[in-house]
């Protein structure tokens, strides 16, 4: 895991999560219905249990994919919370820098008009 | 298309954040209302974290109630769990209260794992909404920032 200046940073394992068509269908998945089983998530999948429970384990060890015991079974969860942090220090940072450039723009050539 | 989320999915919702700090740290952040001032939409909390005392959240004014719930479990510094009530907006605060547990894994590298699970939520649809995504993300990306940069969203409450 990569540290800086003392803040968790486990940016580079949620891009590796995303950067994965399987595992990207797999958190839509829970996104429309979150608290599945493994062979709940596997129904729809052309891949064999093996291969599911490796995409999984990937997105757990992300923090993607939290899982909980339910009684016997073991019930997957979306955690949208590192897609949070990716957004505020990946996305948020740039769009918001071009907005006020664009905005300082504006008012440059309209107070030159 | 992107899919939708339709309210009878959100009756049990997990979110997880790492942070580096004690666990005695993110109770405290968890339990103090100089803490969630600075992270929980700008409120109070005020509460004993004793297992049947109450645990409310005040608004920034102090005076008007966001939260009235009671502790179910308080096992210092590592679980905590509450009743949860929505009070600021009039039609979730009809709803019957649910369910916050508050978990505290610390790790062996100084990291704690924080996992909050909002659950009960079958007979509070329009809370389960609310809460959901946005709202408890905000929550813990902002005590993760509070506790590992002392940055905080939103203005110290005046002394």
């Amino acid at each position: 895991m990569v540290t800086y200046s003392g803040v968790v940073d486990d940016d580079d394992r949620v891009f590796k999560a995303l950067a994965d068509p399987t595992r990207r269908h797999l958190l839509d998945r829970l996104f429309v219905e979150d608290g599945r089983t493994l062979s709940d998530l596997e129904s729809d999948l052309d891949m064999t249990r093996f291969g599911v429970m490796k995409h999984l384990r990937v997105l757990e060890e992300a923090g993607l994919v939290v899982t909980r015991r339910s009684g016997r079974e073991k019930l997957h969860f979306l955690n949208p919370v590192p897609i949070r942090l990716v957004h505020d220090r990946w996305i948020d940072k740039y769009t918001e820098h071009r907005v006020s450039a664009l905005t300082d723009l504006k008012k440059e050539l309209e107070s030159s008009a | 298309m992107s899919p939708t989320k339709t309210e009878t999915d959100l009756t049990t919702q997990v979110y997880r954040v790492l942070i580096k700090a004690t666990p005695e740290q993110i109770w405290d952040a968890i339990t103090k209302p100089e803490f969630t001032s600075r992270y929980f939409h700008g409120s109070r909390v005020e509460t004993t974290a004793v297992k049947g005392g109450p645990m409310r959240y005040y608004a920034p004014d102090g005076t008007t109630l966001w939260g009235d719930n009671v502790v179910i479990e308080a096992d210092p510094p590592r679980r905590l769990v509450a009743t949860w009530t929505s009070l600021w907006d009039e039609e979730t605060a009809r709803e019957e209260p649910s369910r916050v547990s508050w978990e505290i894994d610390e790790r062996s590298d100084g990291v704690c794992m924080l996992t909050v699970v909002h659950d009960e939520l079958e007979h509070a649809p329009k809370t389960a909404a609310k809460v959901h995504g946005e709202g408890w993300t905000t929550v813990l990306s902002g005590l993760k920032t509070l506790l590992e940069t002392g940055e905080s969203l939103y203005p110290p409450a005046p002394a």
